[in-house]
């Protein structure tokens, strides 16, 4: 049991850290152009030029390519109208149609974003060569930003994906093996035995516990030198801090496990209910979506979700170097949460039945 | 400092599994619970190790109270459940090591007591709990109840699923535990080991039929009792059932044991009945009640 404990996740982390990315690439590009000039033939090279798109082919109507999509073989389709070139010399400006497969739809609005860069950075090559000729006198205000990405300068997913995983990692093992635990002791009859035994609650409790919460530990440390040996994620905090934060939100997962474990008599019925937790954990703990873009609502119960603080701490520790002061909301959020949950656990637990 | 029942009730959502049972038990007595599965035996059991509550009545062990003073009876009581409750990872020594610390003592200390019963396990002291045959297990399970030195102890179905052999060596076993001053409260589906217990009660559908020492409930079996035996089992207790003035029958071994309801019964009457049947090879000839015999007349 315990290999399986340790190196199932431990693969999790290295598949899902390379596999889990927000970049959208390979999107395959078709376009329908009308009017075959030399200013649009330059814009369709300029998406060749892209990393982010293949330029498969031309198509030479709406239908056609409205066809494609349907098919599943193109997924951004850009038609320019006629008399593009004409046009944007009268009357300097024009719109284009572009058309997204939106079946996915944060695909869609990566791919939407990496098309406005583009013709927004063609629409300025253009804007000089249009001026030189016509009115050289006319200097166009341009306002250009410059993103500076501060703790993760080059974008790098991973760099805010492996914290986030290995916190995952952390809670599900942890979770499911307290949760699964006292309801195997019910099912195949120890618990009976032990309860007639003259044990405190407190002494069977930490001693069901503890041996989970080491696992844990273990995990993190391992997922730890897995990060910085593989994804070489920077590590600008204290361990130490990191390792504080673990060790009480660790009880946190063991206070709700335990707690499954009570009011469940087969294991079948502890693991859907941490199953069901579990799934709510993650997709409401900003690992994946933002949850400021949630509703007000949803924003209120990620109060209430214990991995929000940790994926937290765990990237600001990491990537920003906070220290104690910075991550103490969390820090005492997630202690408050793990006396209310043990204390809850403790009493739901009766040595009677 | 036995075992005091009063007037216990326990009910399940709509079944009755204890109905008003009260008994004692004597220091140093070794008393059997006897009745058939459902009678409520393990639900008695589970009331007075303080795993359930009753829902009326009171009861005491090693004057307790099962209620106010349960962390008191947890430290002077072993129990063993009748489905086997140890660690199934842990080695043989192991268990008996944890159950030893749990109740903050030490294999050592104890170790007379259980020296007998242990001493035939001890050469498999490395091996899983898990892998242990049917009589280790409960030769195991037994050694871990008794490691505290309890003042009572409780065996819940101890021999159900044992071979004979082994049954034999386990009562044994109690027999030497009571010499060394354990009350020892047994229940047992089986009837003949009821003969081995100091007293017994018979119980069934929650409620106590008799409580008494073994030979003096079948001393006071009503009627006389017929061993009858012929060459075809099935038409012969077909055959009995029909006659006119049967009280009981029911098959025993290679028997079927026959009480008649007159008083005036004279064999010879039914062997020309059976033989008009035609049945051959019939005996008929006057049995001693044994428990059971008592049981079924007490509970039919």
């Amino acid at each position: 049991m315990l290999p399986i404990i340790f190196i199932l996740p431990l693969l999790q982390l290295v598949i899902l850290s390379n596999a889990a990315t927000f970049e959208v690439k390979n999107i395959k590009f078709g376009y329908i152009d009308n009017d075959r000039s030399a200013t649009s033939r330059a814009l369709i090279e300029k998406f060749g030029a892209s990393t982010y798109f293949n330029v498969l082919q031309a198509y030479p109507t709406q239908i056609r390519a409205g066809a494609a999509m349907l098919r599943g073989e193109v997924d951004v389709v850009m038609e320019i109208p006629q008399q593009f070139a004409r046009d944007l010399q009268t009357e300097q400006h024009h719109t284009l149609g572009v058309t997204i497969n939106a079946i996915d739809g944060a695909a869609a609005g990566v791919e939407n974003v990496y098309i406005s860069q583009i013709v927004q950075s063609y629409n300025q090559s253009i804007i000089i060569d249009l001026s030189q000729i016509s009115d050289a006198q006319i200097q166009p205000v341009m306002i250009e930003t410059i993103p500076l990405f501060w703790y993760n300068e080059t974008l790098n997913y991973k760099t805010f994906m492996v914290p986030g995983i290995l916190v995952l990692l952390v809670t599900m093992i942890t979770l499911f093996l307290s949760g699964m635990n006292i309801v195997r002791e019910k099912e195949i009859g120890t618990l009976e035995q032990i309860n007639v035994t003259p044990i405190k609650k407190s002494q069977f409790i930490i001693g069901k516990l503890f041996p989970f919460w080491a696992i844990g530990m273990a995990l993190l440390s391992i997922g730890l030198i897995i990060a910085k040996l593989i994804f070489n994620i920077p590590m600008l905090g204290s361990l130490l801090l990191l390792y504080l934060y673990t060790s009480i939100y660790i009880l946190v997962v063991l206070g709700i496990g335990l707690f499954i474990s009570n009011f469940t008599d087969t294991q079948q019925q502890a693991m859907f209910i941490a199953w069901f937790f579990m799934v709510i954990f993650i997709l409401m703990s900003g690992l994946f979506t933002p949850i400021e873009s949630m509703p007000k609502w949803a924003q209120l119960m990620t109060e209430f979700n214990p991995i929000k603080y940790y994926v937290e701490v765990m990237r600001m520790v990491m990537l920003k170097g906070s220290g104690f002061l910075d991550i103490l909301p969390q820090l005492i959020k997630t202690l408050v949460y793990a006396i209310l949950m043990n204390g809850l656990a403790v009493w739901s637990y009766k040595k009677t039945t | 400092m036995g075992i005091s029942v009063t007037n216990i009730s326990k009910s399940y959502k709509n079944a009755k599994a204890l109905q008003d049972i009260s008994f004692e038990v004597k220091p140093n007595e070794l008393f059997g619970i006897i009745g058939p599965d459902g009678a409520g035996k393990t639900t008695l059991f589970r009331i007075l190790t303080t795993l359930l509550f009753p829902d009326q009545g009171t009861a005491t062990v090693a004057g307790f109270d099962v209620v106010k003073d349960y962390k008191k009876i947890r430290n002077s009581v072993g129990y063993m459940p009748g489905k086997f409750s140890l660690y199934h990872d842990l080695t043989v020594e192991e268990n008996l090591n944890f159950f030893a610390t749990i109740f903050g003592t030490t294999i050592e200390e104890n170790y007379n007591l259980i020296k007998d019963i242990y001493i035939q396990i001890e050469p498999f002291k490395d091996r899983r709990a898990g892998k242990l045959s049917g009589g280790m297990k409960q030769k195991l399970a037994l050694s871990c109840a008794l490691i505290h030195k309890p003042k009572v102890l409780f065996l819940d179905e101890p021999t159900t699923g044992v071979d004979p052999v082994s049954r034999k060596e386990f009562w044994e076993m109690l027999k030497r535990l009571q010499q060394k001053g354990i009350t020892i409260l047994v229940s047992t589906p089986y009837m003949d080991e009821a003969a081995l217990c100091d007293r017994v009660a018979l119980i069934q559908d929650g409620k106590i039929l008799q409580i008494d020492t073994p030979e003096a409930i079948v001393k006071h079996y009503p009627t006389s009792l017929y061993n009858v035996r012929s060459t075809n089992m099935y038409q012969l207790i077909t055959s009995l059932k029909t006659y006119e003035h049967h009280h009981s029958v029911y098959p025993f071994g290679e028997f079927v044991h026959y009480t008649d309801t007159r008083s005036d019964f004279n064999p010879e009457d039914l062997k020309v009945y059976l033989e008009s049947k035609t049945l051959s090879d019939i005996q008929i000839e006057r049995t001693e009640a044994t428990i059971e015999d008592s049981f079924m007349e007490l509970s039919t």
